[in-house]
C-alpha cells in the first residue's frame, strides 16, 4: 500500500504543470508542424495539402537571413563570452566581500524591460546622442558619421541585452571553484597562465557552455533589436518570421520558417548539451 | 609550502607570486567597473529623458529639465492600461507557475520514475526553445482552433514558459534534501500534507521564492511571445514597442525608471534582510 502511494505520487505531483506543458508547449508544436505543410491565403482559408516545398520555398527565399541571423548570433554570443568572462573572474576571485554587490551591479539591466533597454541603447547611439555628440564636436569623428541602422548596431544592441545572462553561469561556475586548487597548481610551479589555462578555465567551461545556450538562441531568434537597431537592410530571420504573420498573414509560410529555424538550433543545442549532459545544462540554467 | 589554510585567511607575507596576481586584479577591476558603466549607461540615458521638456513627438533631443512627466504620468490611459495589465498578468502567471512549477520540481527531484527522462527533455526544450517559435506555434494553434485571442491567451503562454525555470530551481534545492528529516515526521506520525506543509515546504523555500522571482521577472518583461498571443490586449512591453513607429512618449521612460526603482530597492533590500537575519542566527 504506501509503496504504491510512492509509486504514484511523482506522476500526480508533475501532471498539472505536465498537462499545462503540454496543451500549450508541445501540442502547439504539433499545429505549427501542421500548418507548415498547407496551403492557402487568410481570404480562402489554409487546406492540407502536405506542401514539403513551403520549406525549401523558404529556405530559397529567406536563406541569406538565416545566415544573417546565425552569423549575428556567433558575434554576439562570442563578444557576450570575451566581455563577460574577465569581470566574472575578477568578481569570483577578487572582488572579496563585495562580490554580490558587484554582480547586483552587472544585473542591473535586467531591471528594465527589454525593449525598453533596446530603445535607450538606440538613444545613446543616436547621431547627437551621448556619445557620439561630443565626440563629433571635438572633431574626433567626421560629422556625418552614423552607427544606428547598421549590422553593427544591431550587434551591439544583442550584446547589451544579453550580457547578463552570460555573466552570471560563468560567474556561478568560477565561484564554485576551490581556490585550494589553485593554490596547488602555484605550488607545483605553475605560472599564472598555466594555472588559469590548466586549472581555472577547465573548471569554469560549464558555466560557459550554459551562458552559450542561455545567449545563442535567443540572440538568433530576436527581432527586436534588428528592428529597433538596423534599419531595413539588417533584418534577421525573426523579423521576416513576424511580418509573414503580422503584416503578410503568410501563416504556411511562417510556420516553416519557424520550424526551420528551431530545427537548426534545437539540433545545435541538443548536440551541444549531450557532449556535456544535459543534467549539467539544466542545472546551470536554472541558477 | 603547505597550503591546508583557506585562502581567505589574512594576506600571506610578500611572495612573488602572490604580488604579480593582486597587480593582475587592479586591471580587471577597472576593466569591470567600465563594463558596469556600459551597461548603466543606457540606463542612464532613459531615466534622464524622463526629465526631458520635450515638444516634439520624438523624444530624441534634450530640450531642458522638468518634472512634468511625473506629475502627468498617468495621462495616457491606454499606457495605465497595459501597464496595469502586465502587472496583473505578471502576478497571476507567478501564483499558477509557482504551485505547477514546485509540484513538478519536487517530483523530478525527490523521486525516480519512468519518464523522468522525457519531463526532464520537455522542460529543457521549453526553457531553450526560442521565444519566437513558441510564439509562432500558440498563434497557429489559437488561429487553427478559433480561441479568441486576448488576456486569458497571454495569461496561459506567461505560465507556459515561466513554468520549467520554477520547476528547475526547486529540483535543485529538491535533490539535496535529506530525506531521513521527513521520514522522521512521518514515524512521528505526521500525516503527508503535514510533512509537507511544516517539513518539505520550508527546506526548498529558497527554491520557491527565487523561482517566483523569476517567474515575475520573466512575465512582465515577456515581449515575444505576448506579442504572439495577444490579440487586442495591450501589455506594458507591447505598448512600448508600438510606440517606437510614433514617437515614444516621455511617461514611459518615467515607468520605466519607476519599475527600475522599485525592482533595485527591493532586491536590495532583500538581501539586507537575508544578511541580517543570517547573522542573528548564526
Amino acid at each position: 500500500m504506501r509503496r504504491l502511494k510512492g509509486a504514484v505520487a511523482p506522476y500526480l505531483l508533475i501532471l498539472p504543470g505536465g498537462l499545462w506543458l503540454v496543451v500549450f508547449f508541445a501540442v502547439p508544436l504539433v499545429y505549427m508542424a501542421s500548418v507548415s505543410l498547407m496551403t492557402g491565403n487568410l481570404i480562402d482559408g489554409f487546406e492540407q495539402t502536405w506542401h514539403w516545398r513551403n520549406y525549401t520555398d523558404g529556405l530559397d527565399v529567406y536563406g541569406d537571413k538565416f545566415v544573417r541571423s546565425l552569423w549575428y548570433g556567433l558575434i554576439a554570443t562570442v563578444a557576450c563570452i570575451a566581455l563577460a568572462y574577465p569581470a566574472a573572474y575578477w568578481i569570483a576571485f577578487r572582488a572579496g566581500r563585495h562580490k554580490s554587490t558587484w554582480l547586483f551591479m552587472l544585473l542591473l539591466p535586467f531591471f528594465v524591460s527589454f525593449v525598453l533597454r533596446t530603445i535607450a541603447w538606440k538613444l545613446v547611439l543616436t547621431d547627437q546622442g551621448p556619445v557620439l555628440g561630443p565626440l563629433k564636436s571635438w572633431h574626433l569623428l567626421p560629422k556625418d558619421f552614423h552607427v544606428l541602422d547598421s549590422g553593427f548596431a544591431v550587434v551591439s544592441g544583442l550584446t547589451y541585452n544579453f550580457l547578463p545572462f552570460m555573466v552570471l553561469p560563468i560567474y556561478v561556475a568560477l565561484e564554485r571553484v576551490d581556490h585550494r586548487v589553485v593554490e596547488a597548481a602555484y605550488d607545483l610551479y605553475a605560472g599564472r597562465f598555466a594555472a588559469f589555462r590548466r586549472v581555472v578555465l577547465p573548471l569554469s567551461l560549464p558555466g560557459v557552455f550554459a551562458g552559450v545556450i542561455m545567449t545563442f538562441v535567443p540572440v538568433t531568434s530576436d527581432y527586436v533589436n534588428a528592428s529597433v537597431l538596423g534599419g531595413p537592410d539588417n533584418t534577421m530571420i525573426g523579423n521576416v518570421i513576424q511580418t509573414e504573420y503580422f503584416t503578410n498573414s503568410e501563416y504556411a509560410t511562417a510556420s516553416a520558417l519557424s520550424f526551420t529555424l528551431m530545427a537548426l538550433l534545437l539540433l545545435g543545442i541538443f548536440a551541444y548539451a549531450r557532449a556535456l549532459g544535459t543534467k549539467d545544462v539544466l542545472e546551470a540554467a536554472g541558477r | 609550502m603547505t597550503t591546508t589554510l583557506p585562502e581567505t585567511a589574512a594576506p600571506a607575507p610578500a611572495r612573488k607570486p602572490r604580488r604579480r596576481r593582486i597587480g593582475r586584479g587592479r586591471g580587471l577591476q577597472a576593466y569591470t567597473v567600465l563594463l558596469v558603466a556600459w551597461l548603466l549607461l543606457p540606463i542612464a540615458v532613459m531615466v534622464a529623458f524622463g526629465f526631458n521638456d520635450t515638444h516634439s513627438k520624438q523624444n530624441f533631443e534634450w530640450e531642458g529639465f522638468t518634472l512634468h512627466w511625473y506629475a502627468h504620468l498617468f495621462d495616457k490611459k491606454d499606457l495605465t492600461t497595459a501597464l496595469v495589465n502586465s502587472l496583473t498578468i505578471a502576478l497571476l502567471t507567478t501564483l499558477i507557475a509557482t504551485v505547477l512549477g514546485t509540484l513538478a520540481g519536487l517530483a523530478i527531484g525527490r523521486y525516480k520514475f519512468r519518464g523522468q527522462g522525457l519531463a526532464n527533455v520537455v522542460m529543457f526544450a521549453a526553457i531553450s526553445c526560442p521565444e519566437v517559435v513558441m510564439g509562432a506555434s500558440l498563434l497557429s494553434m489559437f488561429v487553427a482552433t478559433e480561441t479568441p485571442r486576448g488576456y486569458l491567451t497571454i495569461l496561459a503562454a506567461h505560465v507556459m514558459f515561466s513554468v520549467s525555470f520554477v520547476a528547475i530551481t526547486v529540483r535543485a534545492r529538491a535533490v539535496g534534501l535529506d530525506a531521513s528529516i521527513e521520514e522522521a515526521a512521518k514515524d512521528l506520525g505526521a500525516g503527508p500534507w503535514t510533512t509537507f506543509r511544516l517539513v518539505t515546504l520550508p527546506m526548498i523555500m529558497p527554491g520557491v521564492t527565487s523561482g517566483a522571482l523569476l517567474a515575475f521577472a520573466l512575465s512582465v518583461d515577456d515581449f515575444v511571445i505576448t506579442n504572439f498571443t495577444s490579440g487586442a490586449t495591450q501589455t506594458f512591453p507591447l505598448w512600448v514597442w508600438a510606440s517606437t513607429r510614433t514617437g515614444t512618449p516621455p511617461q514611459v521612460n518615467v515607468m520605466g525608471t519607476l519599475i527600475f526603482a522599485a525592482g533595485v530597492l527591493l532586491a536590495a533590500g532583500n538581501v539586507v534582510l537575508t544578511r541580517r537575519r543570517a547573522r542573528a542566527t548564526p
